[in-house]
């Protein structure tokens, strides 16, 4: 399968984060001829393009639009998650930084189409770099006459705020991210009510991943057609793929959904050293892990459901036979302990036992009962606690378990760092190495 | 109008749990719908009075057609649901045994230490819906233990399960949103900002709904086994907000008090006063009767202190004055009412230890006395708007605070100060001096009539109208002509059921006025004596009773609870016990008064006896003896000794005999006085005027010995505007004098009418009428920096 870069097309341009460089390519076409449609229109479009959302859940996106009340005489409100903190997703850090303005068109034009007249973009706060592009971007278009009062004649009011997260995972989850943008501690709401009908301020609000916002003005302005001739009917469109771990080429290749790994993997330049690829994840370390033996598999949000996983944020990580998955799977489950809010018991004290008695296995005193008590432990988290947060971390152990459940036995009796030089695993080790 | 009132339809809901079916009121949620079959579903963050959080997980249950588990608390039962709880869905029970592993695992599990113990619902539904053992054998998270949120409530948190119960309270029902959970994870930790302390009036509440022993009150920490105390349902003694209490105690002392049921009324909650101002009780009592014997009080057997009682007051008989304060239960108010007509035959008997003025008399026996119930919480949980005058709720009468702030009510308060309180309430402030509330009433804006004009409208009067000439005039004039309701707040526990029981001059039991033939005739039938033998006509109260004493001295003074610097001339009260011939002071501790009398009678306290506070609704709130096998004596039953040592027996001096008369006269459905008609008064003089009130926590004796509890109030300051702290330079502090004396107190920048100075009424700094010798409304200097 081919790259079809759409959103990274023009990254080479020096000059693409300015909106001069955005417009050369195009840039803003959409939005003109979006405001001459009737916005329900562009709800209809996005619905028929079957775009899912791109920040993990596939939630389809012209479906999410459509739960808003429209004509409720209510302040709507779009809110951008640029929240990205996944372990290994980078995706839409790179995109803000390269191509601003794509994610501003598309702002506009959703905020249009859902009839909000103010929208947030939510930034995490450890990465100003794409804070600063994001930020000038909203100021170029604020002078260019695309925000503000009745932007281009259309009548049509919008402004947006560039926002800066304090550095919690959780406020990536969208309801503890309106907390946060409201002023509050960032903890996740209860539904319902769903943010749809009282998000931001009890207001109507969607939330929507950054990705998923830079590819309507696409949509919008190449057409349906174009859309669905990428992917597959339940997951049409392209992907931004951010390959990293142990390949030699690591980085963003924009390619339709269905590609397979094995065919980024080639893109990414193979495994480094000639290696193998012992596990991989598809998006992020909240999707269960797999093998070598799924690298054929279609990445659709479907194909991975059906092989246990997720397809998640589209962001694979690739670990070669360096790796032990032992240490691997307890660093994620203390980033979960780390980011866990507190709020629920599940996993607020499940991701504390748990990356407990994964240290127990990684220091070669694990116990090998604890190996069910660990996948007890994992399933009285998993569909049990407040938030998608809870069920990622007990995510990780089940699949490891399943895969490789030698060498968790191997660590009842010996550190894996014997086992498994730490050294030969860092990134830059097998340079040294050869 | 339609006719048909009577039964609001509830919609309902069909629903099936664990295979019963039934039918809920719709938004019921599913843990109450369990409840309703006798299905008790664990939890922890689930509170009936706070909002649903769904935190705790423990509540997991199964609906069908849902992928997960559900939290039963926060589940709204739909049409047709199909619930199974862990009494048919191994789901539910696996799930909420799940969650009982996980709250464990972190807790310190320290319950033979804890005291919580015993009574806590984790150790609880730990043995109910756990695991017999734990799996966990990692280490424990530790804090540091415990830590102070205020000085009164103590923190130990690896005990706590993060519920969040205390912080939605503090945020949703208090208004004090002074802690919050703070941190991440398993550190998650229940916390203040660095310097606000968790310093609410209702502070205590958090306490009681904590569901393990993460909270605790510096009052009880370590104190007693909850399995070791007896527990008895009682009512508050220190307001008149009527609060169902539970006291528990453990050999003859009172360890604690409870906020306990009581939905029309306090719902589940009380303030920090209520539940922690009680060591009163066991400190300082006056244990035996006492005779002055060559100046020096002496103590005396019962039959000599009666005997010499009896032969001095029956000498002063009808010039005998009675103050009985504003304590006492109705049965005791009765008593004195009783003792004064029927023994002494005088009507100089009056029950307010405070500021008083005869219009305020007036208005008392026109429109409140012996009145049915009218306005009620849930009236006010109602009302389209509430006008307050002379009222401070937080302060003065904190669950009326408490409900308006329930209902989001419209409020607007008739004063010189928008207080925290009211500002926590969303209320507005209608300007008016300090005294000049009735000017204000006069000149109503427009849109406060209308909202006074609505059905529900009600109008909340305090007992400081009395200090306001014309307000008491003023509320009859304006309910009279918007067809708002109107309800008197008085502040102490026993000023309704005085008033009611007859304790006031001219006014005989139930609201009877004194010259009315018709209910004399009623009085005296009941009471067993001649109607003529009733004084004729009304007696002294208020000021004119102790001026009169002091001047033209009565013969004889009968004083029940009353601290002279209470009322706003306290030279002059203390003038009027040294002229007095001869002075009965009946109480359980020592005072100015019982240090100046010829008698002195030791009584029960309220933990002693049984008896009824009438709350300010009027609602009788009935309560128990909590000690059973007191020997202590209620004031109507000594009365009734020393009557019956006079020679005049004059009916029942027991409590239920009392309560048979009470009940047998019942309230007076005759014509009533007409309510005063004081024009408002121009304000006198020039300076700040001083505005006042008893703030809830202050120098009040029954406070004494609860260091914890005070060191909670608020500091006590003199608070002025912005411009006139700025006309004062600004300084740190300021000097306010008045008529009789200065006080040096904190300068505080608050939201009060310029040229008007808030100085607390009664605190530990500062008394207004003590050290002042200054009332609401007096212009009093105010001078930067201290006391030359």
């Amino acid at each position: 399968m081919t790259l079809t870069p759409v959103i990274t097309e023009h990254w080479d341009a020096p000059d693409l984060y300015t909106i001069e460089g955005y417009r050369r390519f195009g840039g803003y076409r959409a939005l003109e001829s979006a405001l001459k449609q009737d916005p329900d229109a562009i709800i209809t479009t996005i619905k028929d393009s079957g775009l899912r959302g791109r920040g993990g859940a596939g939630f389809p996106t012209g479906l999410k639009w459509s739960f808003v009340p429209q004509n409720d005489g209510k302040q709507h409100y779009l809110v951008v998650n640029a929240d990205e903190s996944e372990p290994g997703a980078c995706k839409d850090i790179p995109i803000m930084m390269a191509n601003p303005h794509a994610l501003v068109e598309g702002v506009i034009i959703s905020s249009f189409a859902i009839r909000a007249n103010h929208a947030f973009i939510y930034i995490r706060g450890e990465v100003p770099n794409a804070l600063r592009k994001v930020a000038n971007a909203v100021a170029e278009a604020r002078r260019a006459g695309y925000l503000g009062t009745n932007v281009l004649g259309s009548g049509f009011d919008i402004d947006i705020v560039v926002h800066a997260g304090a550095g919690a995972y959780i406020c990536g989850e969208e309801t503890a991210l309106l907390d946060s943008l409201e002023g509050f501690r960032g903890q996740p709401r209860l539904k319902p009510p769903f943010p749809a009908v009282a998000g931001l301020y009890a207001s109507p609000t969607v939330i929507n991943n950054v990705e998923t916002i830079c590819n309507i003005p696409y949509i919008i302005d190449r057409g349906l057609d174009w859309f669905r001739q990428f992917g597959t009917e339940k997951s049409p469109g392209f992907k931004v793929w951010a390959v990293s771990g142990h390949v030699n080429n690591p980085g963003i290749f924009e390619a339709p959904l269905g590609i397979t790994m094995r065919q980024l993997l080639e893109y990414a330049g193979g495994v480094r050293g000639g290696g193998n690829v012992k596990f991989w994840l598809p998006g992020g370390s909240s999707v269960p892990l797999l093998t070598a033996e799924h690298l054929d598999l279609p990445l659709t949000y479907e194909e991975m459901a059906a092989a246990g996983t997720m397809l998640g944020t589209g962001t694979p990580m690739i670990f070669d036979d360096t790796v032990s998955v032992v240490k691997a799977v307890t660093r994620w489950l203390e980033f979960y302990k780390h980011e866990s809010c507190g709020k629920c018991t599940p996993c607020r004290e499940g991701t504390y036992w748990i990356t407990g008695m994964l240290e127990t296995f990684e220091h070669g005193h694990g116990r090998e009962s604890d190996l069910e008590l660990l996948v007890s432990a994992c399933n009285q988290i998993a569909g049990r606690s407040f938030c998608a947060l809870g069920d990622a971390a007990a995510t990780p152990y089940p699949a490891a378990l399943k895969y490789f459940r030698d060498e968790f036995v191997a660590a009842t009796h010996t550190p894996v760092d014997d086992t498994f030089d730490p050294v030969a695993s860092y990134i830059h080790a097998g340079a040294a190495a050869r | 109008m339609t006719e048909n009132t009577t039964t609001e339809i509830v919609p309902t809901v069909s629903v099936t749990i664990d295979g019963v079916a039934l039918q809920v009121p719709k938004g019921t949620l599913a843990i109450r719908a369990a409840e309703m079959i006798g299905v008790e579903i664990p939890r922890f963050c689930d509170h009936p009075l706070l909002e649903p959080v769904a935190a705790c997980r423990a509540c997991l249950i199964e609906v069908e057609g849902m992928p997960k588990p559900q939290p039963a608390c926060a589940q709204v039962v739909g049409e047709g649901m199909t619930i199974r709880t862990q009494q048919s869905s191994e789901v539910a029970k696996d799930a909420q045994e799940g969650v009982m592993e996980f709250l464990l695992i972190n807790h310190p599990l320290d319950c033979p230490v804890c005291d919580k113990g015993g009574e806590c619902p984790l150790q609880n539904q730990a043995m109910s819906a756990g695991r017999g053992e734990s799996r966990f054998e990692g280490e424990k998270r530790t804090f540091d233990k415990p830590i102070n949120v205020s000085a009164q409530i103590l923190l130990d948190r690896e005990r706590c399960v993060s519920c969040a119960r205390c912080t939605r309270f503090a945020d949703q029902i208090a208004g004090d949103p002074m802690i919050e959970l703070l941190e991440r994870g398993a550190q998650q930790q229940v916390g203040t900002a660095s310097d606000e302390p968790f310093d609410s009036y209702f502070s205590g509440n958090t306490v009681q709904i904590c569901p393990v022993g993460a909270l605790t009150s510096a009052a009880y920490r370590f104190r007693s086994r909850p399995f070791d105390l007896v527990s008895v349902p009682t009512t508050c003694e220190h307001c008149a907000s009527g609060c169902s209490l539970r006291t528990d105690y453990r050999r003859g002392v009172v360890t604690r008090r409870l906020a306990w049921d009581s939905p029309e009324v306090n719902e589940e909650w009380n303030c920090d006063k209520g539940r922690f101002a009680f060591a009163y009780l066991a400190e300082g009592r006056i244990t035996t009767p006492l005779v002055r014997e060559d100046g020096e009080l002496r103590p005396a057997s019962w039959p000599e202190a009666i005997d010499v009682a009896a032969r001095g007051l029956a000498a002063a008989g009808s010039r005998t004055g009675v103050l009985t304060g504003g304590r006492l239960t109705q049965e005791d108010a009765y008593g004195y009412a009783k003792f004064a007509r029927a023994v002494l035959g005088t009507d100089s008997i009056d029950f307010r230890a405070r500021a008083t003025s005869p219009e305020e008399t007036q208005f008392l026996r026109a429109a409140v006395a012996g009145a049915p119930i009218g306005v009620t919480y849930t009236a006010l949980e109602q009302a389209p708007f509430v006008l307050l005058v002379g009222f401070e709720p937080e302060d003065e009468s904190p669950i009326v605070f408490l409900r308006l702030r329930k209902a989001r009510t419209r409020v607007v308060s008739v004063g010189a100060v928008a207080t925290r309180g009211l500002d926590k309430m969303g209320g507005e402030l209608l300007a008016a001096l300090p005294g000049q509330e009735a000017a204000a009433l006069r000149d109503l804006p427009a849109d406060i009539r209308a909202a006074l004009e609505q059905p529900g409208a009600v109008i909340l009067a305090g007992e400081r109208i009395a200090a306001s000439a014309g307000a008491p005039s003023a509320v009859s004039t304006l309910a009279a002509s918007t067809g708002a309701a109107l309800a008197w707040v008085p502040r102490r526990a026993g000023e309704r059921g005085a008033l009611d029981a007859g304790a006031l001059a001219g006014l005989l039991p139930g609201g009877r006025p004194l010259i009315d033939a018709q209910a004399r005739a009623q009085v005296a039938a009941i009471w067993g004596i001649d109607t003529a033998a009733l004084p004729g006509l009304p007696g002294l109260s208020g000021d004119d009773l102790l001026t009169s004493a002091s001047r033209v001295g009565l013969s004889a003074l009968l004083v029940a609870g009353v601290d002279p610097v209470d009322l706003p001339d306290p030279a002059l009260a203390l003038r009027a016990v040294d002229t007095a011939a001869f002075v009965v002071a009946l109480d359980h501790h020592h005072s100015a008064v019982t240090e100046r009398a010829d008698v002195v009678l030791p009584v029960a306290l309220v933990t002693e006896k049984s008896g009824t506070f009438l709350d300010w609704e009027g609602r009788p709130r009935p309560f128990g003896q909590v000690f059973k096998d007191a020997l202590t004596m209620s004031d109507a039953t000594v009365l009734g000794m020393i009557a019956s040592a006079i020679g005049t027996s004059a009916g029942a001096w027991d409590v239920n005999g009392i309560r048979r008369e009470l009940t047998a006269l019942g309230p007076w459905q005759g014509a009533r006085a007409v309510v005063p008609g004081v024009q408002p008064q121009a304000a006198a003089g020039a300076g700040f005027r001083l505005a006042s009130w008893r703030e809830l926590l202050d120098a009040g004796v029954l406070q004494e010995g609860e260091p914890f509890l005070a060191a909670t109030a608020r500091p006590s300051a003199a608070i002025v505007s912005a411009a006139a702290a700025a006309r004062l330079g600004s300084p740190a502090t300021v000097t306010v004098t008045g008529p009789a004396g200065s006080v040096t107190l904190p300068l505080e920048v608050g939201a009060v009418l310029d040229d008007v100075v808030f100085v607390p009424m009664h605190s530990s700094e500062c008394s207004i009428y003590r050290d002042l010798g200054a009332r609401i409304g007096t212009a009093v200097d105010v001078t930067a920096g201290g006391a030359a």
